[in-house]
C-alpha cells in the first residue's frame, strides 16, 4: 500500500501540519517544518522501500472523513436515478467516507437479505463505506414491526432504523419500536411529518404558498410528531433520532428535550441552512424537497441549533432523481434533492463563513456525531497517530460555480446548478487509499 | 403588456384598464351583423387543456375567432397520478407545429408559468386556470363587468368600489386573481367565508377579510359568490352543506339587505341551492350571464394586445 504524506495542512483549526498515512492509518503527525518531513520521508523510505506520494495542503483544512446519516442511493430499485457505485463516487467527492443507505429501496431493505445486498455492493464499489439503514416496518406501511432483529445480527450489522420517506405515526408502532431496538442499542430515526396534516401538501405553509395555490406543508405537522417522540423516547428509556429538522418550532422542542437529559439526537440538511421558501416562486420543481425550504428565520433558527448544539448532526438526505421526474409541474414532480458533492461547501457558506462553527465544529456535525450515533467503527474519530486513516482535505480558499453535469451523481438534481460556493474537497482518504485526489476520483 | 399573461398580478394598472378600454371596443362588435375581425388572421392560436373546462374552451374559441385566428384545441388527459404525455412534450410538439398562443388550463398549480419560462416553447401564454393558483383573465372579465355598471357613476374608475368576494377564497384561483387584480385598479376588496377556507397568510394580500357576510352585505357595491365543491364537505372544512349555506350562502333575505345598484356575479358553474338560490341567480341584480358574454369580449382583447400588437383594433377604414 501506499504512503501518502499531506503536508502544511490544517488540523481543523491548528496550525500548519504534516501528517503521514501509511498502512491505513496515522501513521505520524508532525508539525509543518519545510523540507524536514520530506527528509525524514526519504529515510523512510529507504528503509521500507516503498514511495511516499507527497499531498500539497499548504492553507487547506484536514478533516476526519465525513459520515452520512441520511444518504438515498437508490439502489435496488431504481438505479435510473442512482446506484451504490454512483452514490459513493458522489459521496468520496463530497469528503464522505461513510454514508448510511437509506431503506426507501425497491423492494425495501426491511429484511436481513435486502440489507446485506446493500453492504455487499458498498464494499464493492469501494469508494466509501456503506452501513444500510433497515426499515421500521415492513415495506414502510406502517402496519407491522419489520425483523429489525435479524437485520441487526445480519453481516451488515444494522443499528439505524427508519421508515425515512414516511413517517412512523402510530403513536403505539412508534412506542413498540423505540423500545424493542433497545435489545442491541439501535436507534429509531424518525421523519416526522403527521401525515393527515400534509396530504397532498407541495411546500412550506406560508404567505408564499397561499398565493401560489400550492397545497401547504405545515411546520406544526413535524413539530407535533417531534413532541410526541421525545416524550416517548423518555417513557420508554430509548433512543431517539430525528431526521431532516427544518423549522425553528422543531429546535425549541428539540432544545426542550436536551434540557430534561432525554437521549434525543438530530440532524438538519445542508439545504435547510442555506435556502429558503421563496425559491418555490419560480415554480421550479428542483426547489422541492420534503420537508420543505422554509423561511428565512427557519433557516436562522436551525443555524443557531446546529451552532450550539441542538442540532447534532449535518446530514445531506442526497436524495437523486431522473432528469423527468423534476422537468414537469411543481405537482408532478419528485420530493428531493442532490446533497453528498454540496454538503460541505454549504456548510462552510452558511455555519463556517459566518463564524458560528469552526472546524472542529464542522468535524463534530459531520463526522464525530453522526458516527456516534450509528454506531460506526472507524469513522469519526480524531486526526491522530494511530488512527484510521479517514480523512479529507479541503481547501476553504477555492470558489467554484457549481456545474450540474460534472457530478458524480448519476442524477442531476442539485439545487445549487449555476450558484458560486466556497470550498473544493481536494483528497479524500479512506483507511489510508484515496478516493478523491486531486479533487478528482482516484 | 408583458409576453404571457400568467397572473393577475402581470398587469399594472394602465395594463388593466387598457384590456378594458379594448374589450369594450371588442364588445361592440357585438352589435355589428359581422361579428368578425382580420386583426389576427393567419396566427395560430392553441387552446391547451390538461382539466376539462368546457365553458372557459368556447369562450377562447370564441373570442380567437372572431379575430380570424386559426384555432387548434387539444385536449391532453393525465393527471399526477395517472401521467399522460408530459407538458414538456405537448409543449415541443405544439412549437413545432408554429402555434403563436397557447392558452393553458391545467390541475397543477404554476403549469402555465413552467410553460412560458422553462424554455420549451417561444409562444405566447394565456393562464385559463391553474390549480388552485390563477385565472387571470376570468379577473379581466369580472373587472370589465364592474367597470360597465360601477364605473359611469365613479368618475369612470373602480376607485374605492367595495367588492366582496364570497367562499372557497382557498382552492379558488378566481379569487386569487380578483383579489390582486381588483385592487390594481382602486376596488376595496373583502373575502367572506367561514375561517377553513381562507388561506394562510390571507393578512398579507392587502383585502379585508370577514367570517360574517352578513355584516359586510349592506354596504357592497358587488357581491361575487364563489362555487364551493361538494367534496369539500368530507375534508371538515365545514360542517354541512345546510350550515355553509345558512352562514355564507346568498339568498333572497340577503339580497334585500344590499344597496340598490349592488350588482352579484359568479363566475360560475353554480350550484344553486348551496351558495347561491334561484331567485338571486335570476334576479335584475344578476349579472351572471352578462359575465359570459363580458368573458369573451374579454379574451378577444387580451389575445389582440398580446399578439396583434399597436395597431387598433378596429381601423376606421374599414
Amino acid at each position: 500500500m501506499s504512503t501518502y504524506l499531506i503536508t502544511g495542512a490544517s488540523i481543523l483549526d491548528g496550525e500548519p501540519t504534516d501528517v503521514l498515512i501509511r498502512d491505513g492509518v496515522v501513521a505520524r503527525v508532525s508539525t509543518s517544518s519545510t523540507t524536514g518531513g520530506a527528509t525524514d520521508e526519504a529515510t523512510d523510505e529507504a528503509a521500507t522501500g516503498s514511495t511516499t506520494e507527497v499531498v500539497d495542503g499548504t492553507g487547506m483544512v484536514l478533516l476526519p472523513g465525513l459520515v452520512d446519516l441520511h444518504t438515498h442511493l437508490r439502489e435496488p430499485g431504481r438505479e435510473d436515478a442512482e446506484t451504490v457505485e454512483t452514490g459513493t463516487m458522489a459521496a468520496a467527492m463530497g469528503g464522505f467516507t461513510a454514508v448510511h443507505a437509506m431503506a426507501n429501496t425497491e423492494p425495501v431493505a426491511d429484511t436481513a437479505g435486502v440489507v446485506e445486498q446493500v453492504w455487499r455492493l458498498g464494499r464493492e464499489a469501494g469508494h466509501c463505506d456503506v452501513f444500510p439503514v433497515g426499515a421500521v416496518t415492513v415495506g414502510l406501511q406502517g402496519e407491522r414491526l419489520a425483523e429489525l432483529g435479524a437485520m441487526a445480527d445480519s453481516a451488515a450489522r444494522v443499528r439505524v432504523f427508519s421508515d425515512d420517506g414516511r413517517c412512523v405515526s402510530d403513536p403505539v408502532l412508534m412506542r413498540r419500536a423505540l423500545e424493542y431496538v433497545k435489545a442491541f442499542d439501535g436507534v429509531i430515526a424518525q421523519h416526522p411529518q403527521e401525515p393527515r396534516l400534509t396530504e397532498d401538501a407541495q411546500m412550506n405553509e406560508g404567505e408564499l404558498s397561499g398565493r401560489l395555490g400550492l397545497r401547504g406543508w405545515p411546520s406544526v405537522a413535524e413539530e407535533a410528531i417531534i413532541a410526541r417522540d421525545c416524550l416517548l423516547a423518555a417513557h420508554v428509556g430509548s433512543r431517539l433520532h430525528v431526521c431532516h429538522v427544518s423549522t425553528a418550532g422543531s429546535v425549541e422542542l428539540i432544545r426542550w428535550a436536551k434540557s430534561k437529559g432525554w437521549n434525543v439526537t438530530a440532524e438538519a440538511c445542508p439545504h435547510h441552512l442555506l435556502l429558503t421558501d421563496q425559491l418555490a416562486a419560480s415554480y421550479d420543481p428542483i426547489y422541492k424537497v420534503n420537508p420543505p425550504l422554509r423561511s428565512a428565520d427557519d433557516v436562522e433558527a436551525l443555524r443557531a441549533g446546529l451552532a450550539d448544539g441542538t442540532l447534532d448532526v449535518v446530514a445531506t438526505d442526497h436524495a437523486p432523481h431522473p432528469h423527468e421526474d423534476k422537468d414537469c409541474e411543481w405537482q408532478a414532480a419528485a420530493f428531493g434533492m442532490l446533497g453528498l458533492e454540496t454538503a460541505l461547501s454549504v456548510v462552510q457558506e452558511a455555519m463556517v463563513d459566518t463564524g458560528l462553527l469552526t472546524w472542529a465544529g464542522v468535524a463534530e456535525r459531520m463526522s464525530y456525531a453522526p458516527a456516534r450515533i450509528g454506531q460506526l467503527p472507524g469513522h469519526g474519530r480524531p486526526v491522530a497517530e494511530g488512527e484510521p486513516a479517514n480523512l479529507v482535505l479541503y481547501d476553504p480558499s477555492a470558489r467554484h460555480v457549481v456545474e450540474a453535469s460534472e457530478l458524480a451523481s448519476l442524477s442531476r438534481n442539485t439545487p445549487y446548478a449555476g450558484r458560486e460556493l466556497p470550498g473544493r474537497v481536494v483528497a479524500t482518504f479512506l483507511r489510508g487509499k484515496p478516493t478523491v485526489l486531486d479533487g478528482k476520483l482516484a | 403588456m408583458k409576453k404571457h399573461l400568467l397572473s393577475a398580478a402581470d398587469l399594472s394598472r394602465d395594463d388593466a384598464e387598457l384590456v378594458l378600454a379594448t374589450a369594450e371596443e371588442m364588445r361592440s362588435l357585438a352589435d355589428r351583423p359581422i361579428k368578425k375581425l382580420p386583426a389576427l388572421r393567419g396566427r395560430t392560436i392553441v387552446n391547451l387543456f390538461f382539466e376539462d373546462s368546457t365553458r372557459t374552451r368556447i369562450s377562447f374559441e370564441a373570442a380567437a375567432k372572431r379575430l380570424s385566428a386559426d384555432v387548434i384545441n387539444f385536449s391532453a388527459k393525465g393527471s399526477s397520478l395517472s401521467k399522460g404525455e408530459s407538458l414538456k412534450d405537448t409543449a415541443l410538439t405544439l412549437e413545432a407545429m408554429g402555434a403563436d398562443a397557447v392558452v393553458v388550463r391545467h390541475w397543477a398549480s404554476g403549469a402555465p408559468h413552467l410553460l412560458a419560462h422553462a424554455g420549451w416553447s417561444k409562444s405566447s401564454v394565456v393562464n385559463a386556470g391553474d390549480g388552485t393558483h390563477e385565472h387571470p383573465t376570468q379577473a379581466l372579465l369580472d373587472a370589465f363587468t364592474m367597470w360597465r355598471h360601477l364605473a359611469p357613476s365613479n368618475g369612470g374608475s373602480l376607485d374605492g368600489r367595495r367588492v366582496v368576494i364570497v367562499g372557497d377564497v382557498l382552492h379558488s384561483r378566481v379569487a386569487r386573481s380578483n383579489a390582486l387584480l381588483l385592487q390594481t385598479l382602486g376596488a376595496e376588496v373583502t373575502l367572506v367565508a367561514p375561517p377553513t377556507l381562507l388561506p394562510y397568510g390571507v393578512d398579507t394580500w392587502g383585502v379585508t377579510t370577514s367570517y360574517d357576510l352578513d355584516a359586510v352585505l349592506p354596504k357592497a357595491d358587488v357581491v361575487m359568490m364563489l362555487r364551493v365543491q361538494r367534496e369539500r364537505m368530507n375534508a371538515a372544512f365545514f360542517p354541512t352543506v345546510r350550515e355553509y349555506s345558512r352562514r355564507y350562502g346568498m339568498d333572497g333575505r340577503r339580497m334585500a339587505t344590499l344597496q340598490d345598484h349592488t350588482i352579484v356575479m359568479h363566475p360560475g358553474p353554480m350550484i344553486r341551492g348551496m351558495e347561491i338560490t334561484a331567485d338571486v341567480a335570476d334576479s335584475e341584480r344578476s349579472v351572471i350571464v352578462e359575465q359570459v358574454t363580458n368573458g369573451v369580449a374579454v379574451r378577444m382583447a387580451v389575445l389582440y394586445l398580446l399578439l396583434g400588437g399597436s395597431e387598433p383594433a378596429i381601423g376606421g377604414d374599414e
